[in-house]
C-alpha cells in the first residue's frame, strides 16, 4: 500500500439546469479511483451546490497511482428514474507523485461531457500521501519527472544524459468493440477517454521504469503519440531522452553559494536572448574551478535530494514491456554499474549509487561489462534490413544531402540507382562501426547505445560538435488486428527497423548520434506510414564517459576545439570518402574546416551560431493523387510515390531557400499524410543565413528546349526571381559580413571552389542578373523549364508572399535574429478544412489549392494578430491530414510574441552570450557510447590547417558579456544571493573575451529601463486580473515565456478529449462545433494548470486533432490530444511581487522555492 | 472547392472592438465585411477579402458563444471557457449593454412585454436600428428589469453590481426600469422633442426624491415605486390655489422679487395664477396611476408650453421657478413646507431640463 489518495469535493457552480420543472438541479458527485467509488450527499435544488464533502480516501498501489486518473462524475439525482450524468472530470494525479512538483491539486475544474461540452465547474482538492517503497520488484516509477520541453528545463541542470527511451502499448479501440453497437455514444466516448488515459499512464510508468534502470530521474523531450488504427486497435507510443536532472534551487542549504551556478537565473537576461540564455546555464556547473575529478560531495545538491526511489532501484523488470533491448540485458550486467564509473563527473546521485552497486558483483569496475554486446548482432546493416523485411515494406529513406546530390536528376528511378552505391557504402561503414563497437563497446547501456538518439532540439554550447544533415526514414505498413495487447511486438519491430535505418544513415554521414529525433505516423484505412527523422550529429566526446577509448583520443580535431559559432557546420564525414557528392568549401569563419554549401537540420539553431539577418519560415507543399486501392496494392502505390514526394519537397525547399538568399534550414519537419486518393506532403523549416556557410547561389532559369518557350518569357521569369531574391535580402536583412581576402585566405585546391567563391562575390555586388551560365549548371542552381509544369512550379515558387511589415515567422524555438522579446504572448490554434469539389483534379491543380490553403492561413494569422506588431510567429507547427476522400485538413498551433523593434538592430550584432564552452564541457557527461566513425578521417583535415587569419575568425562574433542584463539580473531577488558567484564568473569571462563588450553594455543598459517599465506595467495588469477568481494561465509551444523565469515545473499535462454532437447545425455548424471544442480544451488545460498552482504551460502542443463529420446526419465527432509542461513562472524584473506571488500564489506549491 | 471548416482560437480570446460593434449593431457577416473593407482595414495588413471574411466569421462565432455569459456579466469574470483580460471584459459588458438613444426613446415607458417585442420591427424601421440590435437592447432592458425588480436596496447600485456596468450606464438603466415600471407616457407628439437623456435626468430626480427609497433608504425594497404617502400628502398643496388669499399673497411675493429682473415680467405676472394652478393640480392628481403616467405630458402642457408661447428664456424660467418655490416658504399660513420642497425640487429641475426646443 504505498500510497493514499485523498479527494475532497468542495462545491460546484454554473451547473446546467437538469430539472425543467424547477429550473434547478439536485447534484451529487461520484469520486472513483480504480474500482473504488465514493459518493457525496445530494445537494438539492441548486445550480451552485456546496458539498464540502469529507476526505474520500483511496489506498492504492503506486502503480495504479501512475496509471489511473481520478474520475469525478457529477450527476443529477432523480428519485424515480436513473440519475442523469451532468459531466465528468478526469484528474491526472501524476504531478503529485514526485516530490519537487505540485503538492496538492486544488481548484475549479470544468465539468466536461462528451456530448454537451463544458457544463459548469466543480471545486476539488486532491492530495497524495506516498510511502517509501523498498520493494525491489515494484512496477511503478514514481518520482521520474517528465518534460515535454525539448531542451534541458530552465530550473534544472543536467548532470547526466542517458539517452533514448521508448515504449509502446497497444489495446483494442473501444469504438470498434462489439459492445459499441449497443451502448450510447457518450458511454463509448467515455470508455475511450478513460482507456487512453490509462494507457498513457501505463506508458509513462513503463518509460519511467526504463529511466530508473538507466539511472536517470527524468525524461526530457517526452513525445507521446496515439495511433488510432481503427479496427486493428489503438497504439500509444512515446519517445524521450532520459536524463539525470538536478534542480537549481535556492535551497536553504548552507553551501548554496558554492553550489549554485552563477548563472542560475536562467531567463533573467532574457531580454537579450531569452531561450538561449535560459537554457544554457542549466548545463553549466559550479565555478570553472570545479572541473576535473572533483569532490563529489560538493556537487551534491542539498535542497534537491535525489528522487526518493531512483537509487535503490534494481533493474529487474517483469513487465510485459515490449521492447527487447533492455530485457535482453543479462542481469549481472546491471545498468547501475555504468553509473558508478569512477566519476570524472559529479553526479549528485553517484555517491548513493556507488554504495548501492558495490554490493552487486562485478559492477565495481567500469570495464567489466565490456566485450559482451548481446545486441550487436541484431543491429544489422541497413541493406539486410531492407531485404529481410517480411511485410510489404518499401523503405524510402533519404539522407538530406543525398537528396541534394540527386537534385540534378529527373526521376526517382535514378534516385534509386544512386542509392545503390550508397547502400554498399553504408554497409561498409556500418559494419566497420559494428566491429568497432563489438570490440570496444560496453554492453551495459544498450538502449542508449543501440539508438544514440536524442529528442532534444537544443543543446548547451560545445555539446554539439558537428552536424551532418537530416536523416529520415519512412516505411509503409499494412495494419492488421493486434491480437494480443500484451505483446505489441509487431509495432515494436516496425519502429525498431526504422530506428536502425536512421542509425545507419547517421553512420553514413559519419555521425555517431542523432539529435532532434522524432517519430510520427499517418494512417488511412489499413495503410500506415511510419516516419522518423532527426539530424545526424557528432557530439563532444568530452561529455562522454571516460573509457570510451574508441572516441576522442584518436581524433586530433577534438583536441583543438573548433570555434563554437561555426564548428557545428563543419562536415563530420570524410571529405575524400563522401557518402554523396556535395560541394564543400572552407568555412567562411575559421577557414580551417570544410563546410557544405547548405545545411538542413531538425534541431533548433544553436545559440552560439553566427547568423546574418533574420530567419523565416520556409514551407514546401505538395499533393500527389493516387488511385484508390485496397490492401497491398494500395501500400505499394503509396510506397512508390513516397520517394518522388520526398524528392520534390526537397527541391522546393532548396529553391525557396535560395530564393530567400539563405543557406541553412533548422527545425525541418516533413510530414507526409495519406488519404484514400491522395498523398499530402508538407515540409516546414526555418531558413537562416549562416555566415560560416558560403553565400547561396542565385537561381538560374534555363529553357531546355528553346523552341517551346520564348527566351523573352524565360528572361522575364529570371528577372522576377532575381528581384524576389533582392527583395528578400532586404526583408530579412541579410548582409553577410564581407570577407576581405576571399580568394587568398585559404588554399583552395579545386577549381570548383574558386568558381563558387567568385560567384558569391558577384552576388554580393548585386549583379544577379548577370550571373553567367558558364559557371556550370551544378553551381548556379539551374532550374530547367522543359514543359508547362515546370513553369507552373516556378510560378508557385514565387507565390509565397512575404509576411507583411512588422511580422516574422519561424517554426523553431528561437527566431534567428530576434531575441529581445517583450511580454506579449498569444498562443493560438487554427484549423481549416477544405472540400475539393472538383472530382478530376490534376496534381498541379491540387498543389495550387494546397499551397493557397497554407498561404491563406498564414495571411489570416498576420491579419488577426496585427495588433501585436512588431511581432513574430514562433513555433508555427502545421499538420496536414486527409480525413475523407475530398477533404484536406490543416491544423496549426503557434505563438505570436511581440518584440522590441528598436533593439533588434543592436541585438543582431550582439551575439548571444557565449558561456565559454570550456565551462559547459566540464559539467556535462553523457554516458554514451558514441562512435566517431569518422574521427580518423578528420586528422587529415585538421592537419591541413595552417595559420589562417584569426581575425576573420573572431570578427563577426560580437561581445558576449552583457552588463545590462547583468544589472537586470541583480535586481531579481533570487539573484542577490548569487551575486558573489557572479562577480567571480564575470571576471573570468571578461578576461577571455575581447573588447566591444563595453559599447554594448552601455547600449543594453539604456535599453533596460523602458523595457522594465513595460514589463512591470503588464505585470500589474495581470495581477489585477489575478485578483478575480480565475488565474491567468499563459500557454506557449516554446520552452520559455519571454520576460519571465520558470521557477518550478509542476508536471506534465497530457490530456485527451472526445467531443461529439448530434445537433451539429444547432451548434453553429462544423466551425461552431470545433471552435467551442478547442476553446473548451484550452479551458480544461488552463484549469488543470491553475489547480496545480501553476500560471503557464510551456512546450504546449496539440498532438492530435481528428475531426469527423456527417452533415447529413447532423453529426460530428472530434478527438483532441494536447500536452505540455505546467510551470510556475515569475516576471524576472519584478522582485517584490515575485516574492509575493510565491506566498500568495495558489496552493503551497511555490513555498519551497521561495524559501530564501 | 470550398472551405468546409475554418476556426481560429487563441488562448487569450482575440476580439476586435470594431467587429464587436458591428456584431452588436446587428450587421450580417457579409455586411460587416463590407463595412470593414470600406474602413480600410485591409490596407493595414495586406489582407484580402477572404481573410477578412474568415476573421469576421471567427469573431462573430466568439461573440455568439460569449453572449450567454454576457447575459449574467458576473459569470464572465469567473467562467473558464474564455480567457479575457479584465479591461476587455469591461468593454464587452459595457458595449453589450449600451443602447441607441433613438431606440430607447421609442420604448421608454412602454411595458417590457412580448407585445412590445412584436412591435420591434416597426421601431427598427423607424429608427433605422437593425432589428437584431433592437432585440438585443430590448432583451437587455427586460433582463435588467427582471433582476432588479425583486432586489432590495438602491436601484442604481443594484444594477451596477449585478451587471457590472459603469455608473452612467447603470443610471440610464435605472431610468429605463423606472419608466417601464411606472409606464410614464413619453410617446405623445408633444413630448417628441425630448431626448432620452432629458427623461433619464428626470427619472434620476424622481428616483432620488419621490420614491420610497428616497426617505427610507435600504430598508424598504422598492426604488422603482413612487412613495404613496408622499403622493397622498401632495393633495395638501391644493391650498395654494384654492385659498384665494394665499394665492394672491404668493403672487405678490413672487412678483415683487421678479420685478425688474426680467424682460417678460408682464407675461409672468399675467400667467402666474394659471401656471400655479397647473403645477399644483399636477401634484394633487398624482395619486392616480393614470395621472402619474401623464406626469410629463402634463408638465409640458400645463407649464412649459404656456411659458414658451410667452417667449420666456431658460433663464427667465429658472428665475421664476426659484422665486415661486422660495416665496411659498414665506407664506405664514402655508404649513406644508417639506412636501412643497420635495415636490418643487423635482419639478423645478425637471422643467429646467425639459425647457428647450
Amino acid at each position: 500500500m504505498p500510497g493514499k489518495l485523498k479527494a475532497k469535493i468542495v462545491a460546484g457552480r454554473h451547473l446546467p439546469v437538469m430539472d425543467r420543472a424547477s429550473d434547478l438541479t439536485d447534484a451529487f458527485v461520484e469520486v472513483k479511483f480504480g474500482n473504488t467509488t465514493f459518493k457525496t450527499d445530494v445537494c438539492p435544488k441548486s445550480l451552485n451546490p456546496q458539498w464540502n464533502s469529507e476526505w474520500f480516501k483511496f489506498e492504492v498501489d503506486d502503480e495504479d497511482l501512475q496509471d489511473e486518473p481520478l474520475q469525478i462524475t457529477v450527476l443529477d439525482h432523480d428519485t424515480y428514474s436513473a440519475n442523469d450524468a451532468i459531466g465528468k472530470v478526469y484528474i491526472d494525479i501524476d504531478p503529485l507523485l514526485y516530490s519537487e512538483a505540485a503538492s496538492v491539486i486544488s481548484g475549479w475544474f470544468p465539468i466536461y461531457d462528451t456530448i454537451h461540452g463544458i457544463r459548469g465547474e466543480i471545486n476539488v482538492i486532491v492530495k497524495v500521501e506516498l510511502f517509501n517503497d523498498l520493494n525491489r520488484f515494484r512496477q511503478s516509477s514514481c518520482g521520474v519527472k517528465f518534460f515535454c520541453t525539448t531542451c534541458i528545463p530552465q530550473c534544472y541542470r543536467a548532470t547526466l544524459v542517458h539517452g533514448f527511451v521508448e515504449e509502446l502499448v497497444v489495446n483494442e479501440d473501444p469504438e470498434y468493440q462489439w459492445i459499441d453497437r449497443i451502448r450510447t455514444p457518450r458511454a463509448s466516448n467515455e470508455a475511450r477517454q478513460r482507456l487512453i488515459s490509462l494507457m498513457s499512464g501505463e506508458l509513462q510508468r513503463k518509460i519511467g521504469l526504463k529511466v530508473l534502470e538507466m539511472g536517470g530521474n527524468a525524461v526530457v523531450g517526452y513525445l507521446q503519440c496515439f495511433d488510432l488504427e481503427g479496427e486493428s486497435g489503438l497504439v500509444v507510443r512515446a519517445i524521450g531522452t532520459a536524463c539525470t536532472l538536478d534542480k537549481l534551487s535556492s535551497g536553504s542549504a548552507p553551501n548554496t553559494n558554492t553550489h549554485m551556478h552563477p548563472n542560475t537565473a536562467p531567463a533573467s537576461n532574457a531580454c537579450n536572448s531569452p531561450s538561449k540564455d535560459g537554457k544554457e546555464p542549466v548545463f553549466v556547473e559550479d565555478l570553472p574551478s570545479s572541473s576535473g575529478p572533483p569532490t563529489p560531495f560538493r556537487a551534491l545538491p542539498t535542497s534537491s535530494s535525489p528522487p526518493p526511489f531512483s537509487p535503490s532501484k534494481p533493474c529487474s523488470r517483469q513487465s510485459s514491456s515490449s521492447d527487447t533491448d533492455l530485457s535482453l540485458t543479462p542481469k549481472t550486467e546491471e545498468p547501475h554499474s555504468v553509473r558508478c564509473r569512477p566519476g570524472i563527473f559529479l553526479c549528485p546521485s553517484s555517491p548513493i549509487l556507488s554504495t548501492d552497486t558495490l554490493s552487486l558483483p562485478g559492477s565495481g569496475s567500469v570495464g567489466c561489462g565490456r566485450g559482451s554486446n548481446p545486441r550487436a548482432t541484431t543491429s544489422a546493416p541497413l541493406s539486410s534490413i531492407q531485404s529481410d523485411s517480411a511485410l510489404l515494406r518499401k523503405s524510402v529513406s533519404f539522407t538530406e544531402d543525398l537528396l541534394l546530390a540527386a537534385s540534378g536528376m529527373g526521376s526517382g528511378g535514378s534516385a534509386g540507382k544512386e542509392a545503390g552505391p550508397l547502400r554498399t557504402l553504408l554497409r561498409q561503414q556500418t559494419q566497420t562501426a559494428l566491429e568497432q563497437r563489438g570490440a570496444s563497446s560496453s554492453g551495459l547501456l544498450l538502449n542508449a547505445r543501440e539508438f544514440p538518439f536524442f529528442t532534444l532540439t537544443s543543446f548547451p554550447p560545445g555539446f554539439l560538435l558537428h552536424v551532418g544533415g537530416v536523416v529520415s526514414a519512412r516505411s509503409v505498413k499494412l495494419l492488421d488486428r493486434i491480437h494480443n495487447p500484451d505483446e505489441p511486438e509487431t509495432r515494436d519491430a516496425w519502429w525498431e527497423e526504422i530506428r536502425q535505418e536512421i542509425k545507419s544513415h547517421a553512420r553514413a554521414l559519419g555521425c555517431h548520434a542523432v539529435v532532434g529525433y522524432s517519430e510520427s505516423t499517418s494512417i488511412c484505412e489499413e495503410v500506415c506510414i511510419l516516419s522518423a527523422s532527426g539530424t545526424a550529429a557528432i557530439l563532444n566526446p568530452r561529455y562522454m564517459r571516460e573509457g570510451c577509448l574508441d572516441i576522442g583520443c584518436t581524433d586530433h580535431r577534438f583536441e583543438e576545439p573548433s570555434p563554437p559559432n561555426c564548428g557545428f557546420c563543419h562536415i563530420p564525414y570524410d571529405e575524400l570518402n563522401m557518402p554523396f557528392p556535395a560541394q564543400l568549401t572552407y568555412c567562411y569563419h575559421c577557414r580551417r574546416q570544410k563546410v557544405p554549401d547548405v545545411l538542413f537540420t531538425t534541431i533548433d539553431l544553436p545559440s552560439e551560431a553566427a547568423v546574418a539577418g533574420k530567419g523565416c519560415l520556409i514551407q514546401a507543399r505538395l499533393c500527389r493523387l493516387k488511385k484508390k486501392a485496397q490492401g497491398e496494392a494500395n501500400a505499394t502505390a503509396i510506397s512508390n510515390l513516397l520517394p518522388f514526394m520526398e524528392y520534390e519537397l526537397h527541391t522546393q525547399l532548396m529553391n525557396k531557400l535560395k530564393l530567400r538568399s539563405m543557406n541553412a534550414l533548422f527545425g525541418l519537419h516533413i510530414q507526409i499524410s495519406v488519404g484514400e486518393n491522395m498523398l499530402l506532403g508538407l515540409a516546414s523549416a526555418t531558413g537562416v543565413y549562416l555566415t560560416a556557410l558560403p553565400a547561396p547561389g542565385g537561381i538560374q532559369i534555363a529553357g531546355k528546349t528553346p523552341g517551346d518557350l520564348s527566351s523573352e518569357h524565360i528572361s522575364s521569369i529570371q528577372k522576377r526571381i532575381n528581384d524576389t531574391i533582392a527583395v528578400n535580402k532586404e526583408l530579412y536583412q541579410i548582409n553577410p559580413p564581407e570577407l576581405a581576402e576571399e580568394g587568398v585566405g585559404s588554399p583552395i585546391p579545386e577549381p570548383r571552389h574558386r568558381s563558387r567563391l567568385f560567384r558569391s562575390h558577384s552576388e554580393s555586388s548585386d549583379e544577379l542578373s548577370e550571373l553567367d551560365l558558364s559557371h556550370g549548371k551544378k553551381d548556379a542552381f539551374v532550374l530547367e523549364i522543359d514543359d508547362t509544369d515546370a513553369v507552373e512550379d516556378i510560378h508557385s515558387l514565387l507565390i509565397d508572399a512575404p509576411p507583411p511589415t512588422g511580422f516574422y515567422s519561424c517554426n523553431t524555438e528561437n527566431m534567428p535574429g530576434i531575441s529581445n522579446w517583450t511580454s506579449g504572448v498569444q498562443m493560438f490554434t487554427s484549423v481549416r478544412v477544405l472540400r475539393l469539389s472538383n472530382a478530376n483534379l490534376t496534381n498541379q491543380g491540387l498543389n495550387k489549392i494546397f499551397t493557397d490553403l497554407c498561404e491563406n492561413l498564414l495571411k489570416s494569422f498576420y491579419f488577426k494578430l496585427r495588433s501585436m506588431i512588431p511581432c513574430c510567429l514562433c513555433h508555427l507547427n502545421f499538420t496536414v491530414a486527409v480525413p475523407e476522400e475530398e477533404l484536406i485538413q490543416v491544423t496549426v498551433t503557434a505563438v505570436a510574441m511581440t518584440y522590441d523593434k528598436e533593439q533588434t538592430q543592436e541585438k543582431t550584432a550582439e551575439k548571444p552570450v557565449n558561456k565559454g564552452s570550456l565551462e559547459a564541457e566540464e559539467q556535462l557527461q553523457f554516458p554514451l557510447e558514441l562512435c566517431a566513425d569518422s574521427s580518423s578521417s578528420n586528422i587529415q583535415t585538421a592537419s591541413k590547417i595552417s595559420g589562417v587569419g584569426e581575425s576573420t575568425n573572431m570578427s563577426p562574433r560580437a561581445a558576449s558579456v552583457d552588463y545590462g542584463s547583468f544589472a537586470d539580473r541583480c535586481s531579481t531577488w533570487l539573484e542577490l544571493l548569487r551575486l558573489k558567484a557572479h562577480t567571480i564568473r564575470r571576471g573570468s569571462v571578461k578576461t577571455s573575451r575581447r573588447t566591444q563588450s563595453l559599447a554594448h553594455s552601455v547600449s543594453s543598459l539604456e535599453r533596460c529601463s523602458p523595457l522594465q517599465e513595460g514589463r512591470s506595467r503588464s505585470l500589474r495588469s495581470s495581477r489585477s486580473f489575478g485578483g478575480s477568481s480565475v488565474t491567468v494561465v499563459k500557454m506557449t509551444p516554446l520552452s520559455f515565456l519571454p520576460g519571465t523565469r520558470i521557477i518550478k515545473y509542476l508536471g506534465i499535462i497530457n490530456m485527451f478529449f472526445i467531443r461529439e454532437t448530434t445537433s451539429l447545425r444547432e451548434e453553429g455548424g462544423v466551425s461552431g462545433f470545433l471552435h467551442s471544442f478547442i476553446a473548451e480544451v484550452f479551458a480544461m488545460v488552463r484549469a488543470h494548470v491553475a489547480a496545480l498552482g501553476g500560471n503557464a504551460v510551456v512546450s504546449y502542443s496539440m498532438k492530435e486533432c481528428v475531426f469527423m463529420e456527417n452533415p447529413n446526419k447532423n453529426q460530428a465527432q472530434c478527438l483532441i490530444n494536447v500536452s505540455g509542461d505546467a510551470v510556475i513562472c515569475i516576471s524576472e524584473t519584478d522582485q517584490e511581487s515575485s516574492a509575493s506571488t510565491a506566498n500568495t500564489g495558489q496552493t503551497g506549491g511555490s513555498e519551497t522555492d521561495g524559501a530564501t | 472547392m470550398s472551405v468546409e471548416l475554418d476556426v481560429f482560437v487563441g488562448n487569450t480570446t482575440i476580439m476586435d472592438e470594431e467587429v464587436y460593434q458591428l456584431w452588436l449593431d446587428g450587421y450580417t457577416v457579409n455586411d460587416a465585411v463590407k463595412v470593414r473593407m470600406e474602413g480600410g482595414v485591409m490596407d493595414e495588413c495586406e489582407a484580402s477579402k477572404d481573410v477578412l471574411l474568415s476573421d469576421t466569421m471567427d469573431q462573430y462565432r466568439t461573440f455568439q458563444m460569449c453572449e450567454r455569459l454576457l447575459h449574467s456579466p458576473a459569470k464572465l469574470a469567473n467562467q473558464l471557457l474564455f480567457q479575457i483580460p479584465p479591461h476587455r471584459q469591461i468593454m464587452l459588458i459595457e458595449r453589450y449593454y449600451a443602447f441607441d438613444d433613438t431606440f430607447v426613446r421609442e420604448v421608454l415607458g412602454k411595458k417590457l412585454s412580448k407585445g412590445t417585442k412584436k412591435d420591434l420591427d416597426d421601431i427598427s424601421a423607424k429608427t433605422s436600428v437593425t432589428l437584431k440590435s433592437c432585440r438585443r437592447q430590448f432583451d437587455n432592458f427586460k433582463r435588467v428589469f427582471k433582476v432588479v425588480e425583486e432586489l432590495k436596496g438602491p436601484l442604481v447600485e443594484n444594477i451596477r453590481q449585478h451587471f457590472l456596468l459603469s455608473d452612467k450606464l447603470a443610471r440610464d438603466y435605472a431610468a429605463i426600469v423606472f419608466f417601464a415600471n411606472n409606464r410614464f407616457e413619453t410617446g405623445k407628439r408633444k413630448l417628441q422633442y425630448l431626448s432620452f437623456q432629458d427623461f433619464a435626468f428626470c427619472a434620476g430626480q424622481l428616483i432620488s426624491n419621490w420614491t420610497v427609497g428616497a426617505v427610507d433608504n435600504m430598508v424598504e425594497d422598492m426604488d422603482v415605486d413612487l412613495d404613496k404617502e408622499f403622493l397622498q400628502e401632495l393633495k395638501e398643496l391644493k391650498i395654494l390655489i384654492t385659498d384665494k388669499d394665499l394665492l394672491d399673497q404668493h403672487k405678490s411675493l413672487v412678483c415683487t422679487a421678479l420685478r425688474g429682473k426680467t424682460k417678460v415680467f408682464i407675461e409672468m405676472e399675467g400667467s402666474f395664477k394659471n401656471l400655479s394652478r397647473g403645477l399644483i393640480n399636477i401634484a394633487a392628481k398624482l395619486t392616480n396611476t393614470k395621472d402619474v403616467r401623464d406626469f410629463f405630458i402634463d408638465l409640458v402642457e400645463k407649464f412649459i408650453e404656456p411659458c414658451r408661447s410667452d417667449r420666456w428664456s431658460a433663464a427667465d424660467m429658472k428665475l421664476y421657478l426659484t422665486h415661486y418655490t422660495n416665496s411659498a416658504h414665506i407664506l405664514d399660513t402655508f404649513k406644508h413646507q417639506v412636501v412643497w420642497d420635495r415636490y418643487m425640487g423635482v419639478v423645478k429641475s425637471c422643467i429646467f431640463k425639459m425647457y428647450h426646443d
